[in-house]
């Protein structure tokens, strides 16, 4: 099949570790949380990936399945009780601006203007001035020109993630952490985010991690997809998406690849597990 | 409400002044009241001359915004939407004269007419102006001293767990105390009347500050913390470019409530032992039986506050102008 291959990838405990320059390295991560009734929850389970240089991933599956504390764990935000995660062969020990994160609502800061939004990173990190230029740029390539100095309350949910996405980017991160950035939008703003992300990640060969529960937009823009199935929350599966961007979403091989993926996610929950109802 | 025109309004608006005038000037005083002239520059002026003064001003005044909101639409229906009502006060006026004064159909003294209390300042204008420097002064001690400790204390127990645990049972104890009754301990501990009326504004104020201060710092979202931690921000960038700017609309709330209990604390602070001030002003006239004389001081204190409160919604306006239109939204939404 051209659209996917999964051939070597199959295990759980080693899923995606392939040749190549690896940016972000995540070995037997485990995570649990404590439930208000006083038992456990087991979020993660030993995941391990890998993430090259440059490459789009996406963390696909069903809410509980763990993607957004994966997540969580590579921005720093969060801490595993069990295995490592490396940026550059480095630890990654806590929050950091080398790791840009998007997050579901924008989380903008309502008391400053776009521009000062984009720039609060600069301004964070006392570089505004030698940077001041760049703020611009990004407020360009964002498609927000004329907008800088509005105020966050004053723009559509669609402008505030272009926002949040350069305000992340200022920093120049190594690694883009989108967690569902695109979920609460309407098709159209969201498709045309979809594609200002492409072209981001084109000129700046940004790697990015994508959480998503759209098989569409795992497709339309990884260039590879990682299956999470919950309880507990772990990778069954890496696909690669090998078709050329831009891809078409009525294709021929898109429509496929969205058939095999479907498929997966029926088998997994074919499963036999014990369901809870609340 | 009826429309009225144009020019109805501004008949309207200045027709209760006129009015006043022409009674303060047609009617004859019929009761004894002493009116001595007063001499001002190369001129004797009594209060009558003045009050009639004062209200020619205000025509003028009302007439030169007639005149400026003519060219606006807006303007233009303020201007007209408010007319009955300064009819309403010229007429009032002209009754409370005719009634006060000229005729002192009301118990006397106290309940003077306007024209009377106007007399005040041509009495004593100088002492009055000193008085009400004396409370500015003190006012504005007390006031930002407070408002200073209590933004300090409410980052202090909103950021710092520890803090809070020490620090908010003695703010909900102390909170519930009306400052004045410290006054004893005040009078007695500080070394001068003044720093004693400041102490009480200061308390009076801080703990209003200080409280919504800590609630504001405390309901900043979490996300915002991990969005900044994110963007490369210490612990310093998360306390000051987030929690403080998150809860800086409580602030202002917390700054206006204590703007009002800084006047009442003020007026009563200065009724109790000090030797100047508004308050004092007020005891004093009391002694003499010059009921003119404390409502000349209320007017003072009236116009005084206002002002006051005006200059902090200003400055709360120009520091929450990222809401500018967001309240307004979410009242549509409601």
């Amino acid at each position: 099949m051209a659209a996917s291959n999964t051939a070597g990838e199959q295990a759980r405990g080693d899923a995606g570790l392939a040749q190549g320059d690896v940016a972000l390295s995540l070995r037997d991560v485990s995570r649990t949380y404590a439930t208000a009734a006083g038992g456990t929850v087991e979020a993660l389970s030993h995941v391990s990936l890998d993430v090259h240089r440059g490459e789009f991933v996406s963390l696909l599956g069903p809410s509980g399945c763990g993607k957004t504390t994966t997540l969580r764990l590579i921005a720093g935000l969060d801490q595993p009780q069990g295995g490592e995660l490396t940026l550059d062969g480095e630890p990654i020990r806590g929050a950091s601006h080398r790791r840009g994160f998007v997050f579901q609502q924008g989380a903008l800061f309502n008391w400053l203007t776009i521009r000062e939004n984009i720039a609060a990173g600069l301004r964070a990190r006392h570089v505004y001035r030698e940077n001041a230029g760049r703020v611009d740029e990004l407020i360009h390539a964002v498609g927000l020109d004329g907008f800088g100095d509005a105020y966050p309350h004053q723009i559509s949910g669609g402008m505030a993630q272009r926002v949040a996405i350069a305000r992340a980017l200022i920093n120049d991160p190594e690694v883009l952490l989108l967690d569902e950035p695109m979920g609460a939008l309407d098709n159209f703003t969201r498709a045309t985010l979809q594609d200002l992300l492409i072209d981001l990640q084109r000129a700046n060969h940004t790697t990015m991690v994508l959480v998503t529960h759209d098989v569409d937009e795992a497709i339309y823009l990884s260039d590879r997809i990682v299956i999470m199935t919950p309880r507990p929350g772990r990778v069954s599966e890496v696909v690669s998406v090998d078709f050329p961007r831009p891809r078409h979403r009525g294709g021929s091989e898109f429509l496929e690849l969205r058939a095999t993926l479907l498929e997966k996610f029926n088998l997994a929950s074919a499963e036999p597990q014990p369901e809870y109802y609340i | 409400m009826r429309r009225i025109g144009y020019p109805a309004a501004v008949a309207l608006s200045v027709g209760g002044f006129v009015l006043a005038i022409a009674g303060n000037v047609l009617v004859p005083q019929v009761a004894a009241v002493e009116i001595t002239p007063v001499r001002v520059g190369d001129w004797l002026v009594n209060f009558n001359g003045l009050y009639r003064m004062v209200l020619g001003a205000v025509i003028l005044g009302y007439l030169l915004d007639a005149l400026i909101s003519r060219g606006n639409e807006k303007n233009r229906c303020a201007f007209v939407h408010g007319a009955p009502l300064r009819f309403a006060v010229g007429i009032a006026l002209l009754a409370w004269d005719i009634l006060g004064t000229k005729t002192q159909v009301f118990v006397q003294p106290f309940f003077p007419g306007p024209a009377q209390i106007v007399g005040a300042f041509l009495e004593e204008g100088d002492f009055i102006l000193q008085n009400t420097l004396y409370s500015l002064r003190l006012y504005l001690w007390g006031y930002l001293l407070g408002a200073a400790f209590g933004v300090g204390t409410g980052i202090l127990i909103g950021w710092f767990p520890r803090a809070y645990y020490w620090i908010s049972p003695v703010l909900r104890f102390s909170g519930i105390i009306p400052a004045v009754a410290w006054m004893p301990f005040a009078m007695t501990l500080l070394p001068t009347p003044f720093a004693a009326a400041v102490f009480l504004i200061v308390i009076c104020v801080w703990f209003p500050v200080a409280s919504v201060t800590a609630q504001g710092v405390q309901s900043t979202p979490k996300v915002l913390f991990e969005a900044a931690r994110t963007l490369g921000g210490d612990t310093r960038y998360l306390l000051l470019h987030v929690a403080v700017p998150n809860a800086l609309p409580q602030v202002f709330q917390g700054l206006s409530t204590a703007n009002a209990f800084a006047f009442t604390t003020l007026v009563m602070a200065e009724m109790m032992g000090q030797p100047g001030g508004l308050g004092y002003y007020i005891n004093m006239a009391k002694i003499w039986s010059a009921y003119y004389k404390v409502f000349a001081a209320i007017l003072v204190m009236a116009i005084l506050f206002s002002a006051i409160t005006k200059v902090l919604n200003i400055i709360e306006a120009r520091a929450l102008r990222w809401q500018e239109g967001l309240l307004s939204k979410q009242g549509e939404v409601a």
